[in-house]
């Protein structure tokens, strides 16, 4: 492994000097589980690593009637056992649940994985379904933008050399809704996402009617996509299988996937519909019990 | 070069003090530094679960944490499992079911079980597989793993384990 | 005197031994739960450097020149070493067990002498202070290469207009018709095996079925990365610290490489973390020698997961074209089969092997065996158990399942009517002993599972059976007889997954003493006579007969003290092991204790020795039976229960024989479902970690049933045969099938991964 400094602030403003001061060769260090294999491989070569597991807004878990709060360095572990979050924001926990095995769980964070901004991260996704906001801190002050907007490329965002992500805050969860984030991989577990299609709908009061969706997709394009078409065109629709496959469909007409080791364009392509249709049937199905 | 570190955390009950360079992960300095050579090295990506060690209680990959991190941390690797008064229960179950073949993997096998087991005593088939499901185990199938585990939880292993 | 001689005839193991078929816990099993055992990467000396290999980043490339100048200026570097450093090697082929090398090749593939012939191909190594510095190191050495074009499919390879590897080599063919050509080939070899007139008996046939079969190259996946530690000592003797499968093997191979005499390498082995028959072959042990050498410091060599993936023996891909014939009654008539493996950069591969299992499990009058073992840019295959025949299962056994399906004929049916029994002579020309398959066929037939009906939609169950010849070879042990009655037990087999176990085994019972009374120790190649490889299913037959032979030794020495202190003649004094006791006229006797102490004060000590190189392992069978559940928008195949049944000989550790059963049938579902080598264009494996090379975890497997079935082989005392590597080739075939039941298409290219399966169920339904 290639050398280099570390350090361990225990605020938000020495994390953000530290950081600026580095000029762009500094990497920042939440759970670790990718980044320490990226600088082992030699694929980053930072000269400062900055843990901020020790800054107290970054381990923000608030859930109240404004919403959630979800300070960037949270294990996901942290997250899936927190009951509310896991009745509220399922999605959410259902994504931290499945990223790496228990090992990577009780270290990896909501926005470590974010901020990795892989094409497949199991919890971007979820983040669009559930109308995230990033809440990020830099030399110039703090600034806000939709997680949709975060990834510009693979392994490439909208952070700016001296920027960290703080904190993501997702807005309340009425009553009638739901939500679920589910991939298809080839094992059970230990997988990247072939695809990852995550899932949020706003029933009117009978249940029967769909107020609202949101649909965001994982692994069909060099960023996670918010299907907006697909997720618009619910709206006033039956919470029905026939709707379903409607908003299925939009999806596959978004996407741009590739072949790769771990699926081709025609696989990708086809979950990605099948996919959109489940992710909807248990996030109605959630939607209905709420 | 970066500057070495002193590092103070509790490894098996005990305080220990280390000196690390911050490129070194945990699992290099355990064994290499500390000649704790029970936690193993399967893959350094993740990915196998053979350098599992528990920190805090929580199973964790040594090979995915900077041993500067480890300051303060309460650390439990293989060699603390057995006391003086014998082999825990599950190192006697995975001994009793042949849960072994190569036995490369049982270390990080066992902390993950114990994990396990600590957080939930009676666990199904069903759990105990997802639990492990970060454990890679290339000679026995899991069969006689996973019934390890149900024995050792039988024998009342998370009281055991306290 | 008495011997265990009777036992040479017996047919079942149960209740018929004191100690066969119990369930003890394993001599070295504490050690290895609390993780005190030392495997290859646990090992550190005084003043220890550690060694770093640079990789090459082409697939086939031309080293026009290596310049080490700048890594040997850093400071806390200590060697750095290339091919130069290895004395020519010769043309030579050294047999290493289950396999064989040539020593050029060999030489070549562990530090690449003017070729890089795959994408991680070694080029030169470096010994520093720490791993990071060595690491460093590696970037400094500047190597300029000439890239050619890679190819990497067995097929392409084959043709007359494809990239060639090595210029030098020209086809052996071994059919009638061969003729020579001078023109290089990537084709090391042609294999041809003909019984009777099978274009004849083809023209007859009822059904004819034919199809072809490609398996991706798949690895081992042992979880320990390869790791060698090497000291010289001041007169020129080099002491080996490795995890291995045969540490004569190692020794022999080190030797001839690094041109030293063979008794100047001591190989110590560490505990070994899986082989698989990927730990056989040296990758980095002469590196790990030379570097030691030249740094006079000990040096440490770990492989890094990476490397253990892009560089060591990976098992073949494969092309197979599959004919099988029947008659009306579905009697089969004919066999024609071609099989192509990928040897990687240089040969052997398993293909002889493949030939030998291709039709093994059937009674085929006429039949014919093509076989070709072809170079291609990837990593030198290696054996990966039961070495060939997996692939070659997947096409037979997926062709008499469409058969069955033509005739409407049970597959269970079809295999009672078809299979190899005693005296059935193989196409490739070996007739059979007493074997077992039938009775596995029986086994599934009967068992719990079978009659079950699958219920429920888009299921479905498959079954296939499958073989392997297991080896015998040369094995040693002695046994020295302690004063407490205990016995020391010296052997030379590394212990993979129990073996101290089943050897203590078989000697406690030829003495009948408790198992727990036999302390076995695994030691070097200076310390135990010669001992070939833990591999070939070889270790419970060879090096248990070695030890039964010891124990035999230690009864006859036994009884001839008892004779000097009963001062009787020693044919008056035969050794009881039901008793555990010499007994000798008028009633005298001594217990085994007693007598082991009473030597022990007085006499010469009592050391036994064994030594055993039969070839009669008695080949083993297996046949599976699995449902699956298959998800028909993704292709995701779920394994909803398998039980596999195995003709084991005698189980002589019934959990472990079980545990290789169900280790090998996961492996077999690895190899069927998702393990891949994935390749680019360039010959860069694009999925060299655990990550994306997806072998099973727990959770995705049900448990895994073994029949145990125990046709004792005649060619051993207790009637072992090997277990280990049957278990691997019947689940890609039981799979497949068992997909075709479920979903209606039939999967002929391994892995069965979601992608294909969905390609064929969307191209089924247009």
């Amino acid at each position: 492994m290639k050398d280099f400094e570390y350090e361990a602030p225990v605020s938000l403003a020495t994390a953000i000097e530290q950081i600026a001061a580095g000029n762009g060769s500094v990497k920042v260090l939440a759970g670790g589980t990718d980044l320490i294999d990226h600088i082992r491989t030699g694929r980053l070569t930072p000269s400062l690593v900055v843990d901020v597991k020790k800054i107290p807004e970054l381990n923000v878990l608030e859930i109240n009637s404004d919403g959630l709060r979800l300070g960037a360095s949270v294990s996901c572990a942290s997250v899936y056992g927190n009951e509310d979050i896991c009745r509220d924001y399922s999605a959410l926990s259902d994504s931290c649940h499945i990223i790496g095995g228990i090992q990577i769980q009780n270290r990896a964070s909501v926005g470590g994985n974010l901020c990795n901004s892989g094409p497949a991260a199991d919890s971007i996704p979820s983040l669009i379904a559930l109308d995230a906001t990033c809440v990020i801190a830099g030399p110039q002050g703090t600034r806000e933008i939709a997680a949709e907007d975060f990834c510009t490329a693979p392994g490439k965002n909208v952070l700016e050399s001296g920027e960290l992500l703080v904190e993501l805050v997702m807005p309340a969860r009425p009553a009638k809704s739901g939500s679920h984030y589910l991939r298809f991989i080839p094992r059970n577990e230990m997988d990247i996402a072939v695809v990852g299609v995550g899932a949020s709908v706003m029933l009117d009061e009978t249940g029967e009617t769909i107020q609202s969706a949101r649909i965001g997709i994982g692994a069909a394009a060099p960023t996670p996509l918010f299907a907006k078409e697909a997720s618009e065109l619910l709206t006033g629709l039956p919470a029905n299988e026939e709707s379903f496959a409607k908003a299925a469909a939009a999806a596959q007409e978004i996407v741009t996937p590739i072949d790769d080791m771990r699926g081709t364009v025609e696989f990708r392509t086809h979950v990605t519909g099948v996919l959109t249709k489940r992710a909807l049937h248990v996030a109605v199905e959630r939607a209905r019990k709420s | 070069m970066a500057k070495k570190r002193v590092v103070t955390t509790k490894i098996n009950g005990r305080p220990v003090e280390f000196l690390c360079e911050p490129r070194q992960t945990l699992l290099e300095v355990l064994r290499e530094n500390l000649d704790m050579i029970g936690t193993k090295e399967g893959c350094s990506n993740g990915n196998c679960g053979a350098c599992t060690i528990l920190i805090d209680g929580k199973a964790v990959d040594s090979c995915l944490v900077l041993a500067v991190e480890a300051e303060g941390m309460n650390i439990e690797t293989i060699e603390g499992v057995a006391s003086a008064d014998g082999l825990h229960p599950l190192q006697q179950a995975f001994l009793e079911e042949a849960a072994l073949q190569c036995g490369i993997c049982t270390p990080g096998l066992i902390m993950s079980a114990k994990a396990l087991l600590a957080q939930n005593p009676d666990p199904t088939e069903e759990e105990i597989r997802f639990a492990l499901a970060g454990n890679l185990c290339r000679c026995t199938g899991y069969d006689k793993i996973v019934r390890a585990v149900q024995s050792a939880a039988k024998m009342g292993c998370a009281s055991a384990a306290k | 005197m008495a011997t265990a001689e009777s036992d040479k005839t017996g047919l079942s193991s149960k209740g018929k031994y004191k100690v066969i078929g119990t369930r003890p816990i394993r001599p070295d099993g504490v050690d290895k739960v609390t993780g005190r055992a030392r495997y290859g990467a646990d090992i550190r000396l005084s003043g220890m450097l550690h060694g770093a290999i640079l990789r090459s980043p082409y697939a086939h490339a031309r080293i026009k020149s290596i310049d080490t100048s700048k890594a040997e200026q850093l400071e806390g570097v200590y060697a750095v070493i290339t091919h130069k450093d290895f004395p020519d090697a010769s043309d030579k082929i050294a047999e290493l067990g289950e396999g064989s090398v040539n020593l050029k090749h060999l030489s070549s593939n562990v530090l690449a002498d003017d070729k890089v012939l795959y994408k991680g191909h070694a080029v030169a190594a470096v010994a520093a202070e720490t791993t990071h510095l060595a690491y460093e190191a590696l970037d400094l050495i500047e190597v300029e290469y000439e890239p050619l074009t890679p190819v990497l499919d067995v097929r392409k390879a084959m043709q007359d207009d494809a990239p060639i590897l090595h210029e030098n080599q020209r086809m052996e063919d071994m059919s009638p018709d061969a003729t020579t050509s001078d023109k290089p080939t990537n084709i090391y070899k042609k294999f041809f095996f003909e019984q009777g007139d099978p274009d004849a008996a083809f023209e007859k046939a009822h059904i004819v079925v034919e199809r072809e079969f490609t398996t991706a190259t798949v690895h081992q996946g042992y979880i320990e990365p390869h790791a060698a530690t090497a000291v010289w000592s001041a007169e020129g003797k080099v002491t080996l610290y490795t995890c291995t499968q045969g540490t004569f093997t190692v020794r022999q191979q080190v030797a001839e490489l690094l041109g030293l005499p063979l008794s100047y390498v001591k190989v110590i082995p560490t505990e070994i973390g899986g082989g698989f028959g990927g730990k056989i072959r040296v990758y980095i042990d002469p590196v790990a020698v030379a570097l030691a050498r030249k740094s006079g410091r000990p040096v440490k060599v770990v492989m890094d997961r990476a490397s253990v993936f892009e560089a060591t023996g990976p098992t073949p891909g494969s092309w197979i074209r599959m004919k099988l014939g029947v008659d009306a009654q579905g009697k089969i008539v004919a066999g024609d089969t071609e099989i192509a493996f990928e040897s990687g950069a240089y040969p052997v591969s398993p293909i002889g092997a493949g030939c030998m299992c291709v039709f093994s499990c059937y009674d085929i009058p006429d039949g014919r065996i093509i076989g070709y073992d072809v170079c291609v840019n990837k990593p030198h295959s290696a054996a990966y158990r039961a070495p060939g025949s997996t692939q070659v299962a997947f096409a037979t056994e997926s062709v008499v399942d469409e058969i069955c399906e033509k005739l409407g004929m049970d597959p269970i049916e079809f295999r009672l009517k078809n299979a190899s029994v005693e005296g059935t002579r193989r196409v490739d020309g070996v007739a059979y002993p007493r074997i077992g398959l039938v009775e596995t066929i029986e086994a599934i037939r009967d068992s719990e599972h079978y009659q079950t009906p699958l219920a429920g939609p888009n299921r479905g169950r498959g079954v296939a059976s499958g073989y392997w010849m297991n080896a015998g070879l040369k094995s040693s042990v002695t046994a020295t007889v302690n004063g407490d009655g205990k016995v020391s037990l010296v052997e030379g087999s590394t212990d993979i997954g129990g073996s101290r176990a089943s050897i203590a085994m078989q000697f406690a019972e030829t003495l009948g003493i408790p198992m727990e009374d036999v302390v076995p120790a695994v030691v070097d190649t200076d310390s135990v006579g010669y001992t070939d490889v833990t591999g070939g299913s070889r270790v419970t037959y060879a090096t248990g007969w070695a030890a039964y032979e010891a124990a035999l030794d230690v009864q006859r020495q036994l009884c001839d003290r008892a004779a000097e202190f009963w001062e009787v003649d020693s044919s008056e004094v035969t050794y009881d092991k039901e008793d555990a006791a010499v007994k000798g006229p008028d009633g005298k006797s001594f217990g085994f204790v007693e007598l082991a102490e009473k030597v022990t004060q007085a006499s010469e000590p009592v050391v036994g020795r064994g030594v055993s190189n039969h070839n009669e392992p008695g080949g083993a069978f297996g046949t599976h039976a699995v449902d699956v559940e298959v998800d028909p928008e993704t292709g995701k195949v779920k394994i909803l229960r398998y039980t596999a049944a195995q003709d084991v000989g005698t189980a002589i550790h019934p959990s472990y024989v079980e545990g290789q059963v169900q280790g090998g049938v996961v492996q077999g579902i690895g190899w069927a479902l998702n393990e891949e080598y994935f390749y680019d264009e360039a010959g860069v494996m694009r999925n060299a970690s655990y990550l994306d090379y997806r072998v099973p975890t727990c959770y995705d497997l049900p448990m895994i049933d073994p029949i145990l079935v125990e046709v004792p082989n005649p060619g051993h005392p207790y009637g072992v045969r090997g277990v280990g590597e049957v278990p691997i080739a019947p689940p890609p075939a039981a799979i497949a099938n068992a997909i075709y039941q479920a979903v209606g298409v039939r999967m002929r290219h391994l892995p069965m991964s979601p992608p294909h399966v969905l390609h064929e169920i969307l191209k089924k339904e247009g």
